[in-house]
């Protein structure tokens, strides 16, 4: 069993949890994943690490309730474990493996968009302790969904935060800020941009444009994490591969998104359902024309 | 009943079964195994324990069942077999033991799997359980996977006095037979879990949710957590898939996958959160035991369920016994059919997939008559659901982090068929892993091989 130590409500069905899973965080590196299941009954979630203390040997996870499993994992407090959690999975982020002085040299943009901003930060936090001050670009829909906003000021080089209908910060959706800071005279050697894969896939339609290289993260259904089920595979660049084993990480300008897209709503009738049953009880088993 | 003919074993009826997971053999009764024991002939220089890969003594515990002496007739089969209920259940036997079996020549081999089966079940019910090594070596070993090779390694060195120490990936041990062999062929509270607690009473500690290459890797598994020998039996690996235009779309998937969510994941039961796509008309693409198990499972969630398969009935790697078993429940065989594209609406839901008829020419390398493409031949079948049962390829986790370790152009790890020893010093491995995907027995035999191994390599050290 893996205890949670800490757990705290960031936004409306956002939620932080730090939990003790030593071998983890013993070794885990930004851009890494883990999987949760929080129980006999629950699914594998896959979620990014948001943080790690390795002589705590703790995880933090952030995750948003989308189903049956993260709506009865919202329900969890400290004290509670979760039954298992197995990681690091996939490959660590692209900078942990460049050299200090390549590092340095480099003007790196990341673009957060929602719950996409929690595994921004420990990239951030990490290039920070090597000394780098990177670029943040953080959108929420609206003011109330904005999260880890002073984690991340403690962290960021120059932190913008745009909000969708202008409650807070700059007004407009992500891709707005990045056109302004380009024609405001910034430049960047790389964009790594984290989100919902809409906004990925806007971000990259605008930096392929820009020219400017851009790294996303993808996180599709996956049941194993381990590469035997092949849920998760992408096409990139033509090629399929396999984001738990292959990624998380990709080339944006190579992914296409409409694609996974798609294969991101394969149980939305059968997620919906069961998280309906959770919150109604037994009232949905097809024939109101909205799921089957 | 003619002594040339097997007792007959008892099974729920296929339309029955067809809508449930329940399991489909029953086996057979005391009296029932007892008289079926009573066929073997108990030759001399048997030729049914040259054909087991873990060599069992088998005319030695059919001789006991004979007696009625359940008891010794377990303790005789664990001591060359950790899996027993597992083995009698999923083994291939009629090409193995009962496919050399004297009786056989004129008539039908003694039902050694089902017998087997008997026996163990018996046990478990009268809490009989194998005996725990009484001398400890002082020595730790490492085994990765906790599927049938892992297990059967780790059970044989724990009866030498090892502390072994099983490191699984999922959440739950038991490898392919708790997310691949689906519960209707092998129960897995009742048999498999049940078996793994045997192997726990050995000594052996599992620990799960660790993946080798992730987490932690071989070379600090030897140099900081002080494992003298290490074991890899890591299993089969990443689905392979066609390659063919619509793969990609929603309700294409690998039979890993459909599997897991069914199996591991309980997916067929309402009180488990894990989603399935069930489809109306599906497809299973492959001919092997994996598609017959995907098909089952299909048509058990409801579909109307068909095997494509491009070559013939005849070649059809499946055993005969799921093959027959598949047909009896409704499953609609397409031979001689193979997939050219997928064909998907504007939300990316499969509507259909486009096939061609083929026809058998010379053989091929594998001996099996090529497959060929019949002109103009093309049709389209109509199916909401394509799973694919095409094998896999070697996971590249563990011999990409550890040093030293040889692979072969197929990026299987090289490793000694009898020793089981890699190329790195200490490290062994067997199964899947080894040899692609096979059968559960064949990775038990290399786990037992490389049990050997170990204990020679560590005595010598």
């Amino acid at each position: 069993m893996y205890e949670i130590l800490a757990s705290r409500v960031l936004t409306t069905n956002i939620y932080e949890m730090v939990v003790k899973a030593p071998r983890i965080a013993a070794r885990c590196l930004p851009g890494q994943f883990l999987i949760v299941r929080m129980d006999e009954r629950g699914e594998r979630i896959p979620l990014t690490i948001c943080d790690y203390d390795r002589t705590a040997g703790t995880v933090n996870i952030v995750f948003q309730i989308v189903g049956a499993s993260t709506k009865r994992m919202a329900e969890l407090q400290t004290g509670d474990a979760f039954q298992d959690i197995v990681g690091p999975l996939g490959r660590p982020s692209e900078l942990t493996e460049m050299d200090a002085e390549e590092l340095k040299a480099k003007k790196i943009l990341f673009v957060a968009g929602g719950v996409g901003t929690a595994p921004v930060y420990p990239q951030v936090k990490w290039l920070k302790e090597q000394g780098v001050a990177a670029d943040v670009i953080v959108g929420a829909k609206t003011k109330d969904l904005l999260i880890l906003e002073p984690e991340m000021e403690a962290v960021a080089g120059n932190l913008y935060i745009t909000t969708d209908d202008g409650s807070y910060g700059r007004s407009g959706m992500v891709t707005k800020t990045i056109e302004d800071l380009v024609s405001e005279g910034k430049q960047y050697d790389v964009c790594i941009a984290i989100g919902p894969m809409i906004m990925m896939k806007f971000v990259c339609l605008l930096t392929k444009k820009l020219e400017l290289p851009t790294i996303v993260s993808m996180n599709p259904i996956m049941v194993d994490g381990t590469g035997m089920c092949g849920a998760c595979r992408l096409n990139v660049g033509g090629q399929v591969k396999f984001a738990c084993v292959d990624g998380p990480e990709f080339d944006g300008h190579q992914v296409d998104f409409d694609q996974a897209m798609k294969r991101q709503s394969i149980y939305r009738t059968e997620e919906g359902r069961a998280k309906l049953a959770l919150e109604e009880g037994e009232t949905h088993h097809g024939g109101c024309g909205n799921c089957n | 009943m003619s002594v040339l003919e097997k007792v007959p074993v008892r099974e729920q009826e296929p339309q029955e079964r067809a809508a449930n997971f329940e399991e489909v053999c029953y086996g057979y009764n005391k009296d029932e195994a007892m008289i079926e024991a009573s066929r073997c002939i108990n030759c001399k220089n048997a030729r049914c324990v040259k054909g087991c890969p873990v060599s069992i003594d088998i005319p030695g515990f059919i001789a006991k069942v004979k007696e009625g002496n359940m008891e010794e007739a377990f303790h005789i089969i664990s001591k060359s077999s950790a899996l027993p209920a597992i083995c009698g259940r999923v083994c291939p036997q009629e090409t193995q033991c009962e496919g050399v079996c004297i009786r056989g020549v004129k008539g039908e081999a003694v039902s050694i799997g089902k017998l087997e089966r008997f026996v163990a079940d018996w046990a478990r019910e009268n809490n009989i359980a194998p005996q725990p090594a009484t001398e400890k070596k002082g020595k730790k070993v490492a085994v990765i996977g906790a599927g049938p090779a892992g297990l059967t390694c780790a059970g044989d060195l724990a009866k030498l006095g090892y502390d072994v120490t099983i490191f699984e990936a999922l959440h739950e041990a038991g490898g392919v037979l708790l997310y691949g062999i689906p519960e209707f062929r092998l129960p897995k509270d009742e048999v498999v879990k049940a078996e793994i607690e045997n192997v726990k009473k050995l000594g052996v500690k599992i620990e799960c949710n660790v993946i080798i290459g992730r987490s932690v890797t071989i070379d600090e598994l030897m140099e900081e957590e002080g494992f003298e020998a290490v074991f890899i039996g890591s299993g089969a690996g990443l689905p392979k898939f066609m390659g063919i235009p619509g793969e990609n779309a929603k309700g294409v998937f690998s039979a890993n996958e459909f599997l897991t969510r069914n199996n591991l994941m309980k997916a067929f039961r309402e009180d488990y959160d894990t989603p399935i796509h069930k489809g109306q008309k599906v497809a299973v693409v492959g001919g092997g035991n994996v598609a017959m198990d995907a098909a089952r499972t299909a048509l058990r969630l409801g579909a109307e369920t068909h095997i494509v398969y491009r070559r013939s009935e005849a070649e059809l790697p499946a055993r005969a016994e799921e093959v027959h078993h598949a047909k009896e429940e409704g499953i609609i065989f397409d031979t001689l059919t193979n997939p050219t594209e997928i064909l998907t609406d504007d939300n990316g839901d499969v509507i259909g997939m486009n096939c061609v008829r083929m026809e058998l020419g010379e053989p091929d390398a594998s001996g099996r008559r090529r497959p060929v493409e019949i002109p103009d031949s093309q049709f389209t079948m109509d199916v909401d659901t394509v799973i694919m049962a095409l094998g896999t390829s070697p996971n590249p986790l563990i011999s990409s982090t550890t040093e030293g370790l040889d692979i072969n152009k197929w990026k299987c790890i090289v490793a000694d068929e009898t020793t089981g020893a890699t190329s790195k010093p200490g490290v062994f491995a067997g199964g899947d892993a080894v040899t692609g995907a096979a059968t559960v027995i064949l990775a038990m035999g290399a786990g037992k091989a490389a049990a050997k191994g170990i204990d020679e390599y560590l005595s010598n050290k």
